[in-house]
C-alpha cells in the first residue's frame, strides 16, 4: 500500500484544532525604528511545534515574517528563539505544552536583531573561530602511518562536548553574556574543550592563551543556566568547571615551579 | 599569555565552599542546636579551650575560618561586579573584597596562635 504521508492523523478533520494566539516580534528596518508585536490567532493542531505555527503564519496569513529554520529535528541549531520569555529551539516544542496561550515569540536574547526574529550572530562565529575548534597536530603524521586510533573510553572523553549544534539557546540564557558582551561563552569554550580533552589533539595551548583569561573561563560565574536550556545536554557549565580546576592545577604547577612553566 | 590572577582566587572560593558546605553546619549543629538543647552534655571552658587549643583544632579552626572568608570575599565581588554593575570599580572592588578576607585570616591566626 502506498504511503502518502498523510496517516488516519494527517488528512485532517480527525486532529484536534483550536485556535491559539501568537505574539510575535516584528523588526522591519526599513518600515520601523522601534521593534513592534504582532498578534497573529490561527488554528493550530495538536501536533504541531512552535515552529509549525510560524510556518503556517508565514505560508497563510502574512508572508512577510522571517525566521531562520532548516532541519525541524532538532540538528541543525537554527530555529532558536525566545518562547514565553526562554530560550528554545521552536521545532522541539510542543505549542500544546504552552496551552492556552497567547504564546510570545521572540528573537533570542542578548544578541542584535537584524529583522523580526533573525538575530546577529557574526561575533559568535568570530568568537568560535578564534578557539580553533578543529583538531590541531604538534606534527602530522604521514598518511601511510594510517589513522590515529581512539578507544571508546577516550572518545567518551569529549564526546558530550561534540554534541553541540550552535545553536545559541545557552547564549540567550547566560547572564553573564548579557553584561559582558566580551566573554567567550558557553558554547564556545565548551566546543574549545571538546578538541582540548581529544586525545589526537595538541593545541591545547593554544587555546588556553585565548580561554584562560578574565574573558574567558574566569567571567563564568557558574549561574548554570546555559545548561540547563541546552538542547543537546552538552552541559557547558561542566566543560567550563572543569576548564577552571585543570587551569587552576596548571596555575599552581607554574607558581611552585616556575623554571618548567608553560604559557 | 596574559597573566590572571583568577585561578588563585577562584581554588581559594572553592576551596572554601567546600570546607563551608561540610563542616560548618555540623560546627553549627553541635556548637548552636545540640549543645543548648542539652542533647550532648556541655563542656566547660576549660576543656573546650583545651580542645582547640589542640595543633590539630588550631590548623583546622583555621583553615575554615579563613576559607570561608575568601568564599565570601570572591562571591561578594562578583555580586557587586555583576549584580550591580559596578564593573568600572574591578579593582577597588577586589582589593575591598579580598582585603577584608586577609584582615579576617590575619585575626582567625593572631586569635589562634595566642589561644
Amino acid at each position: 500500500m502506498a504511503d502518502d504521508g498523510q496517516g488516519a492523523h494527517g488528512a485532517g478533520g480527525l486532529t484536534s484544532e483550536r485556535m491559539v494566539t501568537f505574539e510575535v516580534f516584528r523588526y522591519r528596518p526599513e518600515e520601523e525604528s522601534e521593534p513592534v508585536y504582532q498578534t497573529y490567532e490561527l488554528p493550530v493542531r495538536s501536533e504541531w511545534v512552535v515552529l509549525d505555527a510560524l510556518n503556517h503564519i508565514k505560508d497563510h496569513i502574512d508572508g512577510t515574517l522571517s525566521f531562520r529554520w532548516s532541519c525541524r529535528m532538532g540538528v541543525c541549531g537554527s530555529c532558536g528563539m525566545m518562547v514565553n520569555g526562554n530560550p528554545t529551539l521552536t521545532c522541539a516544542t510542543f505549542v500544546e505544552a504552552l496551552l492556552p496561550g497567547p504564546i510570545k515569540v521572540e528573537p533570542l536574547e542578548n544578541f542584535p536583531v537584524v529583522r523580526d526574529l533573525i538575530i546577529e550572530m557574526t561575533d559568535f562565529m568570530e568568537k568560535l573561530e578564534s578557539v580553533k575548534p578543529w583538531i590541531i597536530r604538534a606534527e602530522e603524521r604521514a598518511l601511510e602511518d594510517g589513522e590515529y586510533l581512539q578507544t571508546p573510553a577516550q572518545l567518551a572523553d569529549y564526546k558530550q562536548f561534540s554534541m553541540c549544534i550552535n545553536c545559541l539557546l545557552c547564549y540567550s540564557a547566560c547572564p553573564v553574556f548579557g553584561l559582558e558582551p566580551g566573554f567567550a561563552g558557553p558554547a564556545v569554550i565548551a566546543l574549545a574543550q571538546r578538541y582540548n580533552m581529544d586525545s589526537r589533539d595538541q593545541g591545547a595551548g593554544e587555546r588556553d592563551a585565548l580561554l584562560n583569561t578574565d574573558e574567558g573561563i574566569w567571567q563564568c560565574t557558574l549561574v548554570g543556566e546555559c545548561s540547563e536550556v541546552c538542547p543537546k545536554d552538552v552541559d557547558p557549565a561542566a566543560a567550563i568547571q572543569r576548564y577552571k580546576l585543570s587551569s587552576t592545577v596548571q596555575w599552581y604547577r607554574n607558581f611552585m615551579m616556575p623554571w618548567r612553566a608553560k604559557g | 599569555m596574559k597573566k590572571t590572577l583568577e585561578p588563585f582566587w577562584w581554588s581559594l572560593f572553592g576551596a572554601g565552599g567546600t570546607l563551608a558546605a561540610l563542616f560548618i553546619p555540623i560546627t553549627l549543629f553541635v556548637n548552636g542546636i545540640a549543645i543548648p538543647l542539652g542533647w550532648l552534655g556541655a563542656p566547660g571552658y576549660e576543656s573546650v579551650l583545651q580542645l582547640a587549643g589542640h595543633p590539630l583544632a588550631r590548623g583546622y579552626l583555621f583553615l575554615l575560618i579563613s576559607l570561608s572568608f575568601y568564599h565570601w570575599a570572591h562571591r561578594f565581588r562578583f555580586t557587586l561586579y555583576d549584580g550591580l554593575q559596578l564593573k568600572h570599580l574591578n579593582f577597588l572592588i577586589a582589593v575591598i573584597c579580598y582585603g577584608s578576607a586577609t584582615v579576617g585570616t590575619i585575626a582567625a591566626g593572631y586569635t589562634l596562635i595566642n589561644l
